[in-house]
Protein backbone atom coordinates (compact mmCIF):
# COMPACT_ATOMS: atom_id res chain seq x y z
CA UNK A 1 0.00 0.00 0.00
CA UNK A 2 1.68 3.12 -0.88
CA UNK A 3 0.95 6.33 1.78
CA UNK A 4 2.76 9.75 1.72
CA UNK A 5 3.77 10.34 5.23
CA UNK A 6 7.19 11.95 4.48
CA UNK A 7 8.05 13.95 1.15
CA UNK A 8 11.09 11.38 0.80
CA UNK A 9 8.36 8.87 -0.02
CA UNK A 10 8.40 10.54 -3.76
CA UNK A 11 11.50 10.01 -5.93
CA UNK A 12 11.87 13.76 -7.84
CA UNK A 13 10.29 12.26 -11.26
CA UNK A 14 7.09 11.41 -9.01
CA UNK A 15 6.85 14.87 -7.17
CA UNK A 16 7.20 16.42 -11.11
CA UNK A 17 4.53 14.21 -12.52
CA UNK A 18 2.13 15.38 -9.54
CA UNK A 19 3.23 18.87 -10.04
CA UNK A 20 2.45 18.68 -13.97
CA UNK A 21 -0.79 16.72 -13.10
CA UNK A 22 -1.59 19.74 -10.06
CA UNK A 23 -1.36 22.32 -13.08
CA UNK A 24 -3.51 20.50 -15.46
CA UNK A 25 -6.31 20.21 -12.63
CA UNK A 26 -5.56 24.06 -12.32
CA UNK A 27 -5.89 24.90 -16.24
CA UNK A 28 -8.78 22.86 -16.71
CA UNK A 29 -10.58 20.99 -13.70
CA UNK A 30 -14.35 20.60 -15.40
CA UNK A 31 -11.76 17.28 -16.87
CA UNK A 32 -11.61 15.95 -13.71
CA UNK A 33 -14.77 16.85 -11.91
CA UNK A 34 -16.40 12.79 -11.44
CA UNK A 35 -13.32 10.99 -11.62
CA UNK A 36 -13.78 10.24 -7.82
CA UNK A 37 -17.39 9.30 -8.05
CA UNK A 38 -18.34 7.45 -5.42
CA UNK A 39 -15.22 7.37 -3.37
CA UNK A 40 -14.70 8.69 -0.28
CA UNK A 41 -11.99 10.72 1.89
CA UNK A 42 -11.76 10.69 5.63
CA UNK A 43 -10.37 13.68 7.14
CA UNK A 44 -8.74 12.66 10.70
CA UNK A 45 -7.89 15.68 11.88
CA UNK A 46 -6.35 14.84 15.71
CA UNK A 47 -5.20 18.15 15.97
CA UNK A 48 -6.69 21.91 14.86
CA UNK A 49 -6.47 23.01 11.07
CA UNK A 50 -8.45 25.32 8.61
CA UNK A 51 -7.06 25.57 5.18
CA UNK A 52 -5.48 22.18 5.39
CA UNK A 53 -8.44 20.14 6.11
CA UNK A 54 -10.66 22.40 4.09
CA UNK A 55 -8.53 22.01 1.04
CA UNK A 56 -8.50 18.30 1.37
CA UNK A 57 -12.12 18.33 1.61
CA UNK A 58 -12.69 21.01 -0.84
CA UNK A 59 -10.33 18.71 -3.36
CA UNK A 60 -11.77 15.51 -2.74
CA UNK A 61 -15.27 16.96 -3.05
CA UNK A 62 -13.80 18.75 -6.77
CA UNK A 63 -12.72 15.65 -8.21
CA UNK A 64 -16.64 14.46 -7.70
CA UNK A 65 -16.05 12.37 -3.87
CA UNK A 66 -17.29 12.69 -0.90
CA UNK A 67 -15.80 13.62 2.33
CA UNK A 68 -16.06 11.84 6.14
CA UNK A 69 -13.92 12.25 9.13
CA UNK A 70 -13.81 14.87 12.64
CA UNK A 71 -12.00 18.25 13.07
CA UNK A 72 -10.51 17.61 16.61
CA UNK A 73 -9.45 14.67 18.95
CA UNK A 74 -11.62 15.66 21.17
CA UNK A 75 -14.68 13.91 19.15
CA UNK A 76 -12.95 10.90 18.00
CA UNK A 77 -12.48 7.60 20.16
CA UNK A 78 -9.17 9.21 20.19
CA UNK A 79 -10.50 10.39 23.79
CA UNK A 80 -11.56 6.86 24.98
CA UNK A 81 -7.52 5.88 24.43
CA UNK A 82 -7.57 4.06 21.21
CA UNK A 83 -4.58 3.82 19.13
CA UNK A 84 -4.12 5.56 15.88
CA UNK A 85 -3.55 2.35 14.12
CA UNK A 86 -7.02 0.98 15.26
CA UNK A 87 -8.51 3.85 14.23
CA UNK A 88 -7.29 3.47 10.73
CA UNK A 89 -8.06 0.10 10.53
CA UNK A 90 -11.46 0.93 11.75
CA UNK A 91 -11.67 3.89 9.01
CA UNK A 92 -10.56 1.65 6.46
CA UNK A 93 -13.74 0.35 6.43
CA UNK A 94 -16.29 3.07 5.37
CA UNK A 95 -13.60 5.57 3.22
CA UNK A 96 -10.89 4.90 0.25
CA UNK A 97 -8.45 7.21 1.42
CA UNK A 98 -7.06 8.85 4.69
CA UNK A 99 -5.78 12.72 5.36
CA UNK A 100 -4.64 12.24 8.97
CA UNK A 101 -3.06 15.55 10.79
CA UNK A 102 -1.85 14.19 14.77
CA UNK A 103 -0.11 16.60 17.49
CA UNK A 104 2.38 13.57 18.00
CA UNK A 105 5.06 13.04 15.71
CA UNK A 106 5.61 9.77 13.55
CA UNK A 107 1.60 8.98 14.32
CA UNK A 108 0.39 8.82 10.48
CA UNK A 109 3.67 6.76 9.85
CA UNK A 110 2.10 3.93 12.84
CA UNK A 111 -1.30 4.69 11.07
CA UNK A 112 0.35 3.39 8.05
CA UNK A 113 2.00 0.46 9.45
CA UNK A 114 -1.62 -1.12 10.13
CA UNK A 115 -3.52 0.34 7.31
CA UNK A 116 -5.44 -0.69 4.73
CA UNK A 117 -6.14 2.58 2.67
CA UNK A 118 -3.26 4.94 1.65
CA UNK A 119 -2.70 7.05 4.12
CA UNK A 120 -1.76 10.76 3.62
CA UNK A 121 0.56 12.72 6.38
CA UNK A 122 -1.62 15.93 7.00
CA UNK A 123 1.03 17.29 9.39
CA UNK A 124 2.58 15.62 12.68
CA UNK A 125 3.46 17.41 15.68
CA UNK A 126 6.77 19.65 14.46
CA UNK A 127 7.96 16.42 12.55
CA UNK A 128 6.52 16.94 8.57
CA UNK A 129 3.76 18.47 6.65
CA UNK A 130 4.16 16.59 2.81
CA UNK A 131 0.99 18.01 1.59
CA UNK A 132 2.64 21.56 2.29
CA UNK A 133 5.73 20.98 0.46
CA UNK A 134 4.03 19.73 -2.53
CA UNK A 135 1.94 23.37 -2.33
CA UNK A 136 5.25 25.06 -2.18
CA UNK A 137 7.00 22.71 -4.53
CA UNK A 138 3.88 24.02 -7.00
CA UNK A 139 3.75 27.60 -6.18
CA UNK A 140 8.06 27.82 -6.45
CA UNK A 141 6.90 25.93 -9.79
CA UNK A 142 4.66 28.45 -11.28
CA UNK A 143 6.44 31.71 -9.42
CA UNK A 144 9.83 31.02 -10.73
CA UNK A 145 9.53 28.28 -13.76
CA UNK A 146 11.47 25.75 -12.38
CA UNK A 147 13.03 24.16 -9.26
CA UNK A 148 16.33 24.39 -9.79
CA UNK A 149 19.33 27.62 -9.20
CA UNK A 150 17.81 29.81 -6.87
CA UNK A 151 18.12 30.91 -3.00
CA UNK A 152 16.28 30.35 -0.79
CA UNK A 153 15.22 31.98 2.38
CA UNK A 154 13.69 29.90 5.52
CA UNK A 155 12.60 32.47 8.32
CA UNK A 156 11.20 31.98 11.55
CA UNK A 157 11.01 28.80 13.42
CA UNK A 158 13.40 26.52 11.91
CA UNK A 159 13.09 24.10 14.77
CA UNK A 160 9.33 23.38 14.96
CA UNK A 161 8.52 23.79 11.50
CA UNK A 162 7.93 20.95 9.83
CA UNK A 163 6.58 22.59 6.17
CA UNK A 164 10.12 23.82 6.16
CA UNK A 165 11.59 20.24 7.53
CA UNK A 166 9.83 18.64 4.16
CA UNK A 167 10.72 21.49 1.88
CA UNK A 168 14.44 20.90 2.54
CA UNK A 169 14.17 17.80 2.16
CA UNK A 170 12.88 18.15 -1.65
CA UNK A 171 14.51 20.91 -2.36
CA UNK A 172 17.90 19.42 -1.18
CA UNK A 173 17.29 17.25 -4.19
CA UNK A 174 16.95 20.09 -7.14
CA UNK A 175 20.33 21.16 -9.09
CA UNK A 176 21.59 24.84 -7.68
CA UNK A 177 19.13 25.60 -4.39
CA UNK A 178 21.33 27.70 -2.07
CA UNK A 179 19.15 27.87 1.33
CA UNK A 180 19.93 30.37 3.54
CA UNK A 181 18.41 29.58 7.00
CA UNK A 182 17.22 32.82 9.32
CA UNK A 183 16.27 32.31 12.91
CA UNK A 184 17.56 32.83 16.23
CA UNK A 185 19.79 30.35 17.67
CA UNK A 186 17.07 28.47 20.04
CA UNK A 187 14.99 27.78 16.76
CA UNK A 188 17.86 26.60 14.09
CA UNK A 189 17.13 23.34 12.49
CA UNK A 190 16.69 19.95 14.58
CA UNK A 191 19.79 17.53 14.00
CA UNK A 192 17.61 15.07 10.92
CA UNK A 193 17.52 17.78 8.62
CA UNK A 194 20.81 19.94 8.97
CA UNK A 195 22.96 16.89 9.27
CA UNK A 196 20.93 14.13 7.57
CA UNK A 197 19.73 15.67 5.12
CA UNK A 198 21.06 19.33 4.23
CA UNK A 199 24.74 18.05 4.76
CA UNK A 200 24.44 14.60 3.22
CA UNK A 201 22.83 16.50 0.05
CA UNK A 202 26.05 18.35 -0.57
CA UNK A 203 23.69 21.47 -0.94
CA UNK A 204 25.12 24.84 -0.41
CA UNK A 205 23.59 26.45 3.10
CA UNK A 206 24.47 28.99 5.46
CA UNK A 207 22.57 29.47 9.04
CA UNK A 208 22.42 33.10 10.57
CA UNK A 209 20.08 35.41 12.20
CA UNK A 210 19.87 38.82 10.58
CA UNK A 211 16.77 38.66 7.71
CA UNK A 212 18.07 42.29 6.11
CA UNK A 213 21.45 41.64 5.80
CA UNK A 214 20.53 38.29 2.99
CA UNK A 215 17.06 39.78 2.06
CA UNK A 216 19.32 41.04 -1.45
CA UNK A 217 20.64 37.53 -2.23
CA UNK A 218 17.01 35.74 -2.31
CA UNK A 219 15.16 34.65 -4.79
CA UNK A 220 12.74 32.71 -2.60
CA UNK A 221 11.35 34.13 1.38
CA UNK A 222 9.93 31.39 2.69
CA UNK A 223 8.14 32.79 5.94
CA UNK A 224 7.13 31.08 9.20
CA UNK A 225 4.80 31.43 11.95
CA UNK A 226 6.69 30.59 15.65
CA UNK A 227 4.08 28.26 16.76
CA UNK A 228 2.70 28.57 20.02
CA UNK A 229 1.54 24.98 20.37
CA UNK A 230 5.32 23.73 19.65
CA UNK A 231 6.56 24.93 23.51
CA UNK A 232 6.21 23.31 26.24
CA UNK A 233 7.70 26.83 28.12
CA UNK A 234 5.61 29.79 27.15
CA UNK A 235 8.55 32.07 28.46
CA UNK A 236 10.29 30.79 25.55
CA UNK A 237 7.24 31.16 23.14
CA UNK A 238 6.97 34.95 24.71
CA UNK A 239 10.62 35.97 24.42
CA UNK A 240 11.29 34.25 20.15
CA UNK A 241 7.57 35.08 18.62
CA UNK A 242 8.46 38.86 16.99
CA UNK A 243 11.83 37.61 15.97
CA UNK A 244 11.22 38.79 12.10
CA UNK A 245 8.20 40.38 10.94
CA UNK A 246 8.35 41.28 7.43
CA UNK A 247 7.41 45.12 7.12
CA UNK A 248 7.62 46.74 3.40
CA UNK A 249 10.68 48.80 4.77
CA UNK A 250 12.63 45.15 5.24
CA UNK A 251 12.28 44.66 1.43
CA UNK A 252 13.39 47.76 -0.28
CA UNK A 253 16.29 45.60 -0.18
CA UNK A 254 14.77 42.74 -1.99
CA UNK A 255 14.45 41.70 -5.41
CA UNK A 256 12.32 43.09 -7.13
CA UNK A 257 11.46 39.33 -8.61
CA UNK A 258 11.62 37.74 -5.20
CA UNK A 259 8.36 35.50 -3.99
CA UNK A 260 7.48 35.43 -0.47
CA UNK A 261 5.90 32.07 0.43
CA UNK A 262 3.98 31.42 3.88
CA UNK A 263 2.03 28.25 4.62
CA UNK A 264 -0.02 30.35 6.51
CA UNK A 265 -1.79 31.10 9.14
CA UNK A 266 0.44 34.32 9.84
CA UNK A 267 -0.14 35.99 12.81
CA UNK A 268 2.06 39.31 12.86
CA UNK A 269 4.79 38.24 11.11
CA UNK A 270 4.18 39.53 7.28
CA UNK A 271 2.85 42.59 7.54
CA UNK A 272 -1.05 43.08 5.97
CA UNK A 273 0.30 46.27 3.65
CA UNK A 274 2.88 43.16 2.06
CA UNK A 275 -0.42 41.70 0.58
CA UNK A 276 -1.22 43.94 -2.22
CA UNK A 277 2.52 43.45 -3.21
CA UNK A 278 3.29 41.54 -6.30
CA UNK A 279 5.80 39.52 -5.01
CA UNK A 280 3.39 38.05 -2.09
CA UNK A 281 2.55 34.44 -3.18
CA UNK A 282 1.15 33.22 0.08
CA UNK A 283 -2.98 33.70 -1.20
CA UNK A 284 -2.10 32.17 -4.71
CA UNK A 285 -0.24 29.48 -2.39
CA UNK A 286 -3.01 28.60 -0.48
CA UNK A 287 -5.14 28.34 -3.79
CA UNK A 288 -2.73 25.64 -5.19
CA UNK A 289 -2.46 23.63 -2.73
CA UNK A 290 -6.42 22.37 -3.31
CA UNK A 291 -4.70 21.47 -6.96
CA UNK A 292 -1.67 19.40 -5.71
CA UNK A 293 -3.61 17.92 -3.31
CA UNK A 294 -5.97 16.38 -5.52
CA UNK A 295 -3.31 15.48 -7.85
CA UNK A 296 -1.98 13.53 -4.96
CA UNK A 297 -5.72 12.02 -3.87
CA UNK A 298 -5.94 10.66 -7.92
CA UNK A 299 -2.60 9.20 -7.40
CA UNK A 300 -2.54 7.41 -4.43
CA UNK A 301 -6.29 6.05 -5.36
CA UNK A 302 -4.74 4.96 -8.51
CA UNK A 303 -1.96 3.48 -7.02
CA UNK A 304 -3.96 1.47 -4.31
CA UNK A 305 -6.41 0.11 -7.49
CA UNK A 306 -9.60 2.15 -5.86
CA UNK B 1 40.46 -12.20 41.84
CA UNK B 2 38.93 -15.59 39.70
CA UNK B 3 36.42 -16.06 37.59
CA UNK B 4 34.95 -19.23 36.78
CA UNK B 5 35.27 -20.01 33.51
CA UNK B 6 32.38 -21.05 31.74
CA UNK B 7 31.48 -24.11 29.32
CA UNK B 8 29.14 -23.03 26.85
CA UNK B 9 28.14 -19.59 26.57
CA UNK B 10 29.40 -15.79 25.56
CA UNK B 11 31.87 -13.37 26.84
CA UNK B 12 31.80 -9.62 25.75
CA UNK B 13 34.95 -8.61 26.24
CA UNK B 14 37.08 -5.47 25.70
CA UNK B 15 33.73 -2.98 26.67
CA UNK B 16 34.89 0.61 27.78
CA UNK B 17 35.36 0.70 31.34
CA UNK B 18 31.97 1.75 33.16
CA UNK B 19 29.95 0.72 30.34
CA UNK B 20 29.32 -3.26 31.41
CA UNK B 21 25.92 -2.24 33.13
CA UNK B 22 24.51 -0.46 30.27
CA UNK B 23 24.64 -3.28 28.49
CA UNK B 24 23.44 -5.40 31.40
CA UNK B 25 20.60 -3.84 31.32
CA UNK B 26 19.94 -3.54 27.59
CA UNK B 27 20.87 -7.00 26.72
CA UNK B 28 18.05 -7.97 29.84
CA UNK B 29 20.36 -10.00 31.30
CA UNK B 30 19.00 -9.72 34.51
CA UNK B 31 15.94 -11.44 33.54
CA UNK B 32 18.08 -14.46 32.97
CA UNK B 33 18.63 -17.43 35.74
CA UNK B 34 21.93 -18.67 34.19
CA UNK B 35 25.38 -17.39 36.26
CA UNK B 36 26.35 -13.78 34.86
CA UNK B 37 29.33 -12.21 35.69
CA UNK B 38 30.40 -8.70 35.56
CA UNK B 39 33.84 -7.72 35.74
CA UNK B 40 34.44 -4.12 36.04
CA UNK B 41 37.85 -2.15 35.43
CA UNK B 42 39.76 -4.90 34.35
CA UNK B 43 43.36 -4.70 33.07
CA UNK B 44 43.92 -3.95 29.08
CA UNK B 45 46.47 -3.21 27.53
CA UNK B 46 44.40 -2.29 24.66
CA UNK B 47 41.97 0.38 26.43
CA UNK B 48 43.96 0.80 29.76
CA UNK B 49 40.85 -0.17 31.65
CA UNK B 50 37.99 -2.44 30.61
CA UNK B 51 34.54 -4.38 31.75
CA UNK B 52 33.91 -7.89 30.54
CA UNK B 53 30.34 -10.09 30.97
CA UNK B 54 30.10 -13.60 30.81
CA UNK B 55 27.62 -15.29 30.70
CA UNK B 56 27.13 -19.15 30.92
CA UNK B 57 24.41 -20.01 28.78
CA UNK B 58 23.85 -20.90 25.18
CA UNK B 59 20.02 -18.96 24.73
CA UNK B 60 19.97 -16.70 22.20
CA UNK B 61 20.35 -13.59 23.22
CA UNK B 62 19.65 -10.44 20.75
CA UNK B 63 23.32 -8.69 20.39
CA UNK B 64 22.58 -6.55 18.03
CA UNK B 65 22.30 -3.26 20.14
CA UNK B 66 26.53 -3.85 21.48
CA UNK B 67 27.26 -2.33 18.03
CA UNK B 68 25.15 0.79 18.81
CA UNK B 69 26.06 0.66 22.43
CA UNK B 70 29.98 -0.07 22.14
CA UNK B 71 31.47 -0.88 18.95
CA UNK B 72 34.78 -1.87 20.11
CA UNK B 73 33.65 -4.50 22.15
CA UNK B 74 34.28 -7.80 21.16
CA UNK B 75 32.41 -11.18 21.70
CA UNK B 76 33.76 -14.70 22.43
CA UNK B 77 31.35 -18.09 21.79
CA UNK B 78 32.47 -20.78 24.06
CA UNK B 79 31.60 -24.12 23.19
CA UNK B 80 32.35 -27.19 25.49
CA UNK B 81 34.88 -24.68 27.30
CA UNK B 82 36.56 -23.75 24.21
CA UNK B 83 36.74 -20.47 22.13
CA UNK B 84 34.58 -20.97 18.96
CA UNK B 85 34.02 -18.03 17.56
CA UNK B 86 35.48 -14.55 18.15
CA UNK B 87 34.07 -11.32 16.50
CA UNK B 88 32.86 -7.88 16.70
CA UNK B 89 29.16 -6.54 15.70
CA UNK B 90 28.88 -4.55 12.91
CA UNK B 91 25.90 -1.51 13.54
CA UNK B 92 22.67 -3.02 13.12
CA UNK B 93 20.75 -1.44 10.74
CA UNK B 94 17.65 -1.44 13.07
CA UNK B 95 17.20 -1.72 16.94
CA UNK B 96 14.01 -2.90 17.82
CA UNK B 97 12.21 -2.60 21.52
CA UNK B 98 15.47 -1.40 23.41
CA UNK B 99 16.12 2.11 23.28
CA UNK B 100 13.01 4.24 23.78
CA UNK B 101 12.47 7.54 22.04
CA UNK B 102 13.13 10.77 24.57
CA UNK B 103 10.85 13.15 22.28
CA UNK B 104 8.18 14.02 24.36
CA UNK B 105 6.49 15.11 21.18
CA UNK B 106 6.71 11.12 19.64
CA UNK B 107 3.61 9.09 18.93
CA UNK B 108 4.94 6.33 21.11
CA UNK B 109 4.78 7.93 24.07
CA UNK B 110 1.73 8.03 24.14
CA UNK B 111 0.86 4.31 22.57
CA UNK B 112 2.91 1.58 24.74
CA UNK B 113 1.61 -0.55 22.36
CA UNK B 114 4.24 0.66 19.40
CA UNK B 115 7.49 -1.14 18.56
CA UNK B 116 10.37 1.26 19.75
CA UNK B 117 12.45 1.31 16.62
CA UNK B 118 15.38 2.91 16.15
CA UNK B 119 17.01 2.93 12.31
CA UNK B 120 20.65 3.84 11.40
CA UNK B 121 20.49 7.17 9.52
CA UNK B 122 24.47 7.51 10.08
CA UNK B 123 27.00 4.65 9.65
CA UNK B 124 29.93 7.23 10.28
CA UNK B 125 29.03 9.08 13.18
CA UNK B 126 26.93 5.74 14.72
CA UNK B 127 23.82 7.77 14.64
CA UNK B 128 20.53 6.11 15.41
CA UNK B 129 17.24 7.75 14.98
CA UNK B 130 13.83 7.20 15.87
CA UNK B 131 11.83 5.44 13.14
CA UNK B 132 7.96 7.53 14.39
CA UNK B 133 9.84 11.09 14.87
CA UNK B 134 13.39 10.57 13.93
CA UNK B 135 14.69 11.99 17.12
CA UNK B 136 18.16 11.02 17.79
CA UNK B 137 18.80 8.09 20.08
CA UNK B 138 20.06 8.47 23.51
CA UNK B 139 21.00 5.67 25.96
CA UNK B 140 18.47 5.39 28.26
CA UNK B 141 20.50 6.08 31.70
CA UNK B 142 18.93 4.34 34.72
Amino acid sequence: MRHLIDIRDLDMREILTLLDLADDIYAKPEDFREVCRYKKLATLFFEPSTRTRLSFEAAMMELGGKVLGFSEAASSSASKGESVSDTVRVVGCYADIIAMRHPKEGAPLAAALHSTVPIINAGDGGHNHPTQTLTDLMTIRREKGGLSDFTIGLCGDLKFGRTVHSLIAALSRCEGVKFVCISPEELRLPGYVRQDVLIKSGAEFEEVSDLAEVMPELDVLYMTRVQRERFFNEEDYLRLKDSYILTPAKLERAKRDLSILHPLPRVNEIDTAIDADPRACYFRQALNGKFVRMALILKLLEEAGK
Amino acid sequence: MNIDAIRNGLVIDHIRAGGAMDLYRLLHLGDMDCTVAIIKNAPSRKLGRKDIIKIDSDRYIDLGVIGFVDPDATINVIRDGKLVDKRRLDLPERIVNVLKCRNPRCITTVEPGLDQVFFLSDRDTHTYRCLYCEAKAELNKK
